[in-house]
């Protein structure tokens, strides 16, 4: 018990990364009903790193948008190891939207190691595709729940992760850059992952604290993938809770609650000397 | 690895700006040696980066650095940026004091404190943007510019503040805005904080936008990462100054991942305008009478349709809705 009390950043985020750790079609499998799956951004071929549909969450229709790693390698060249190309975000905005004109909640899941960087992703626009998104999103006139079920990796994660809550499991990290890559570029050694994911503050509940998060779901012990059914009803029921008052908002208040939400956010000085 | 929103994925390159005094101009020039070092003293002679012609730097700075031989633009400083851009003594700052604090006490090989101390005595400013109000050819701005030199022009918790707040004046004063970025990214010392900047600066544009406001964003060399893909990649029109580094990952990051050569001119300016993801690219000695010409179209009264409802509440502003 005290094992999983006492993870290291870098401890958490192999937990983060755990192949056998909940996806994002697990939790739509498990916390929503009648989900029928919505392709293409209809300017390219596919993303399946993005899956986005139409679903049901307590009897209600809502939209569920999410990042999708997969399993074996198989799976995961399928799925790029769920780093979207810019069509993802735009596949995932197009049913956002969907959701925002026949007035449907929407819920999303967080799970990439971050863009891909790859010489398409750029020349495609994937810069504008994830400022798109984090603009559209904040416009949208319904409801948006965030979950961070796995790695919130950076641009990638933002471009689904802009709502009126945002949740994170307990063993899930979010972060500006992989452990990995600030290791090689401020200690100059990829080895240094460890130190980097300690400095980098990227665990639930550093996020928390930092007021990132407006909800820790805890883990049952051992973590997600070891009673997956009890973390998903956790999720399902957090996702609930947060929900409910929100669907009692005008849009406009969630508009501008949502501005006020990410203009809170960050610690800077004001010293007039 | 992924790509980041934070951190230069390019090499710094740091052009010779200032300094020209009188004490470094009758320094010495050891001609006899004829060596290259010695042709080029530090700040009498500066050479191009790119066709490596030595150029006086007094000509240098009156062509407002521009390689006379092969049209490279030199990185520039605020104060030159200012001078090229708006009217003369119309520049006045804004929430010059806000600085950056140290959420995370973030420690690598050195501590964020003293990154940021060291930025601040290079540059003497506070921050890597510097925001204000100015004109330019008479039309009324709201203008953000950014330093390079000043960790790399990177956004944290300070830079989106001063975003945030340039776009709150530009709505209270309905002027338009104006950012000359130039910066690696979200700054990594201020982790998953600097990531929320991406969001919170977003957002800013999105209020302006609303406000039917135009946003005019100005890519310079390099502009990467998060800084990107946010607020600068919004603007109602995108230019670019020629040959400026404009993308998302780095090419270093880019060359890792795909384990190839990137193609001559790849995330180049003007390789963006060929994909489409910018309107133009502006050449220095144009660049004042374009965005002259840009503010003349959007500061003409607006025209309202016969049937128009009065003042728009901006409701169709985005596709969104």
């Amino acid at each position: 018990m005290e094992t999983y009390s006492n993870l290291t950043p870098w401890q958490t985020t192999q937990l983060a990364r755990h192949p056998r750790r909940p996806l994002t079609l697990d939790y739509i499998g498990n916390c929503f009903e009648d989900f029928v799956e919505l392709r293409g951004g209809r300017q390219w071929p596919d993303d399946n790193s993005v899956v986005a549909g139409l679903a049901l969450f307590h009897k209600e229709p809502v939209v569920v948008v999410g990042h999708q790693k997969g399993r074996d390698t198989k799976e995961n060249i399928f799925r790029n190891f769920g780093m979207p190309h810019p069509e993802g975000y735009r596949k995932a905005l197009r049913v956002m939207k969907l959701a925002n004109k026949f007035r449907r909640p929407i819920i999303t899941f967080i799970d990439t190691p971050g863009a891909y960087p790859g010489m398409e992703a750029e020349e495609r626009g994937q810069a504008e595709a994830i400022a798109r998104n984090i603009m559209e999103m904040t416009f949208l006139k319904v409801p948006i729940i965030v979950v961070v079920i796995g790695e919130g990796g950076s641009g990638g994660a933002v471009a689904l992760g802009v709502g009126d809550a945002v949740l994170m499991l307990e063993h899930a990290i979010y972060s500006v850059i992989s452990p990995e890559g600030c290791a090689s570029i401020l200690w100059r050694d990829p080895s240094k992952a460890e130190e980097a994911a300690l400095a980098l503050k990227l665990t639930a509940r550093d996020l928390l604290e930092l007021k990132v998060i407006d909800e820790l779901i805890e883990e049952p012990l051992g973590g997600a993938h070891r009673d997956f059914h009890a973390t998903a009803s956790r999720v399902s029921a957090a996702i609930a809770r947060h929900l409910e008052p929100l669907k009692e908002l005008p849009s406009e208040e969630l508009f501008q609650r949502r501005l006020e939400k990410y203009r809170r956010m960050g610690v800077y000085t004001e010293d007039l000397q | 690895m992924p790509p980041c929103c934070a951190g230069p994925g390019h090499s710094v390159r740091i052009a010779p700006t200032e300094d020209l005094t009188p004490k470094c101009q009758a320094e010495k020039v050891g001609w006899f040696t004829k060596t290259k070092e010695s042709i080029v003293p530090s700040n009498l002679w500066t050479k191009c980066q790119k066709c490596e012609e030595a150029i006086y730097s007094k000509d240098l700075a009156k062509a407002a650095w521009v390689c006379p031989k092969c049209s490279h633009h030199f990185r520039i400083s605020v104060h030159d940026r200012i001078e090229l851009l708006l009217d003369e003594r119309s520049w006045q700052e804004l929430n010059a004091h806000i600085k950056t604090a140290d959420p995370l006490k973030f420690h690598a090989l050195t501590s964020y404190d003293e990154r940021v101390k060291k930025a601040v005595q290079k540059t003497s400013a506070n921050e890597a943007i510097s925001t204000g109000l100015g004109t330019l050819e008479g039309f009324p701005l709201a203008v953000g510019i950014f330093n390079f030199d000043f960790m790399g022009g990177s956004m944290g918790s300070a830079v989106g503040e001063k975003i945030v707040r340039l776009v709150d004046e530009a709505i209270r004063l309905r002027r338009p805005l104006l950012i000359v970025s130039c910066s690696g990214g979200a700054r990594m010392d201020e982790g998953v904080l600097s990531l929320m900047q991406m969001v919170k600066t977003s957002q800013a544009i999105a209020r302006l936008s609303r406000e039917r406001l135009p946003f005019l964003s100005m890519l310079t060399d390099p502009t990467t990462g998060g800084v990107t893909a946010s607020f600068a990649m919004l603007g109602d029109v995108i230019l670019a100054e020629p040959g400026a580094l404009i993308g998302f990952a780095g090419p270093r990051v880019i060359e890792q991942t795909i384990k190839e050569t990137l193609p001559e001119g790849f995330q180049r300016a003007e390789f963006l305008l060929e994909t489409g993801l910018i309107d133009m690219i502006v050449s220095r000695k144009d660049c004042r009478a374009t965005l002259a010409k840009l503010l003349r179209f959007f500061s003409a009264p607006a025209h309202h349709a016969p049937h128009a409802e009065g003042p728009s509440n901006g409701s169709d502003v985005s596709t969104a809705f």
